[in-house]
């Protein structure tokens, strides 16, 4: 338990200075790798969790695709090189409350639903770990308990992109 | 983490970190030592398509070629120039080798599938698989790394500084992130038909039989396989479809403004990734290592066999890169999301349907037609709005002429 202690320790900081750098950094791409760095923790957290599934899934949706369209929007439009633009607006304000919010509430949930209880130390094997959060588990969460959530999500993301193609169409 | 090879099972002893250890290096070394062999095979072959000999002067046969040149690039001297980010700059090169060396970690090179040895290989007291890695995760890893591949190309292209190489990784990336979809859309085919994520179990799946009708390239009837290796040599950026760093266009693609060693690394990713995506195609395919085994000592057979496959399709990139002329960029997208996407979706139905109907007892002629027809429904519905598309976009352009050309 100790190493995994210490790999915890060693993510939790290199994704916390991260995500400082990333809302410091005055370079859009600078920007962009240092979520990289943050996502990238995260996934490794899952993998120390045992969610393998999940962990690969982080790299593949938002390192993999969502922060390389980032990156592509930003090349194609107005990453000069060496251009420290205004990368500030004035919502930091709106900003600094919903930060303060969602950490309000994530914060208590958890207080609320675990307090100081002790977690009991697990010796699970291989075997069991994987019928609870494997790969085939997790499918079958999905595509069972979760469907009506799983399809609400994705009629909510294809209704974000037909919106998309509707305000960036000419015609 | 929980990977299935036998080796983690008796618990993790100093002998057990020896051995992975020792795979791990082996398996570097392997990819290395390919390198170098595939870019001697590759010159030497596209020499004999263009009449030419090739190189030749340093070794048997121009053999140690890639060798000198190797030692030439780490000499030379080191140019950055000065408009660029300087930390990006110096970071993009790892960050195409990285990927391309690591996707190589579960490719099963060996191990004998068939009756009771599984795959495994009983070394220094151990039984072991003969690939780096088997996570759980298995072919998902794979398209993780090449998503992640595309930094290298993005960034080195970006932090260069100049227009070429900027031009060069847009259309990298570009072609990359088309083409992952009609990847991974093949790769679930296979998955389905195996009922595994990890390599070991689908080389398994297809080696259980013991007969080329069990490889997943008949399991899932042909479409799969060739849309996996278009899509590989879209992703590889590998001619025909090497716009991204079309000389006659670009000078060099993204890595115009790299020199010495920085360069030699994006040719060392350019490469690795050749082998490796062959090395994949093999064995998600082509039944990975398994085939008969002769007289002699067993386990070097399903080596052998690798080996043999891999080389196979190593001499059938570089055939297709002597023979067939370069695609235009929006052939390209075209290629990609209008047929290879739809083809290798509708396939991914057929195939789940049909796996479903096995599993259910459904009529084996019935099923195969219901989907057919389906299909070729889906397939005319979509060619048509298509075509409408295009008559409409015509007629629009037609009414606002010279405001916005075709």
């Amino acid at each position: 338990m100790i190493a995994q202690n210490i790999a915890f320790g060693i993510l939790a900081a290199s994704s916390v200075l991260a995500a400082i750098r990333m809302v410091t950094t005055k370079n859009v791409v600078h920007a962009a790798l240092y979520l990289v760095v943050v996502l990238g923790s995260v996934a490794a957290n899952y993998i120390l969790l045992a969610a393998e599934f999940v962990a690969v899934v982080q790299l593949l949706v938002y390192i993999g695709a969502i922060v390389v369209l980032f990156l592509f929007g930003v090349m194609l439009t107005r990453a000069k090189l060496g251009h420290e633009g205004e990368l500030d607006n004035d919502q930091r304000g709106l900003a600094a409350v919903t930060a303060l919010l969602i950490l309000g509430i994530l914060g208590y949930v958890l207080v609320d639903y675990f307090g100081d209880d002790k977690l009991p130390q697990l010796n699970r094997t291989h075997e069991q770990l994987n019928a609870t959060r494997g790969t085939g588990a997790v499918g079958n969460a999905i595509f069972s308990t979760y469907l009506i959530p799983f399809e609400v999500v994705s009629v909510l993301l294809l209704a974000a992109l037909v919106g998309a193609i509707v305000l960036a169409r000419r015609d | 983490m929980f990977a299935a090879d036998p080796l983690f099972s008796t618990g993790i002893d100093f002998g057990v970190v020896l051995i992975a250890l020792a795979k791990s290096i082996i398996g570097f070394l392997f990819v290395l030592i390919g390198v170098i062999f595939m870019i001697w095979f590759e010159r030497k072959l596209i020499a004999d398509f263009q009449n030419r000999i090739g190189p030749n002067r340093a070794g048997p046969w121009g053999m140690l070629q890639t060798l000198a040149d190797g030692i030439k690039l780490i000499f030379k001297e080191d140019l950055r120039p000065d408009g660029s980010d300087s930390l990006v700059f110096r970071l993009a090169p790892y960050l195409s080798v990285v990927p391309a060396f690591l996707t190589f970690t579960i490719v099963p090179i060996g191990g004998i599938f068939t009756g009771a040895h599984q795959g495994t290989v009983h070394l220094f007291g151990h039984d072991t698989f003969l690939q780096v890695a088997d996570p759980p995760i298995g072919v998902l890893f794979l398209l993780a790394m090449s998503s992640i591949g595309i930094y290298g190309a993005m960034l080195a292209g970006w932090a260069s500084g100049s227009k070429y190489p900027l031009l060069g990784s847009v259309r990298a990336s570009a072609s990359m992130i088309s083409y992952e979809a009609a990847l991974g859309l093949s790769v679930v085919s296979v998955v389905l038909m195996s009922g595994s994520l990890t390599t070991h179990d689908i080389v398994a799946a297809q080696a259980s039989g013991g007969s080329i009708l069990d490889w997943n390239i008949v399991v899932t009837a042909f479409v799969p396989f060739v849309v996996f290796c278009i899509a590989a040599t879209a992703e590889l950026n590998r001619p025909p479809f090497d716009f991204a760093e079309a000389e006659q266009e670009l000078v060099g693609g993204f890595h115009t403004e790299y020199s010495s060693m920085r360069f030699g690394m994006f040719y060392l990713a350019e490469f690795m990734n050749t082998i490796t995506m062959s090395a994949i195609i093999v064995t998600l395919f082509l039944g990975g290592p398994s085939g008969p085994i002769g007289p002699g000592p067993d386990q070097v057979w399903p080596f052998f066999w690798f080996l043999l496959k891999l080389l196979v399709f190593l001499a059938a990139f570089v055939w297709v890169r002597g023979t067939v002329p370069r695609y235009r960029y929006d052939q390209l997208m075209d290629l990609g999301w209008k047929r290879l996407i739809p083809i290798s979706l509708m396939w991914l139905l057929f195939i789940a349907g049909i796996r479903i109907g096995r599993d259910q007892n459904w009529s084996p002629v019935l099923v195969p037609l219901a989907a057919i027809g389906l299909g070729a429904l889906t397939v005319g519905l979509l060619a048509g709005s298509m075509r409408t598309a295009a008559i409409r976009r015509e007629q629009s352009d037609e009414d606002d002429l010279g405001e916005v050309s075709a």
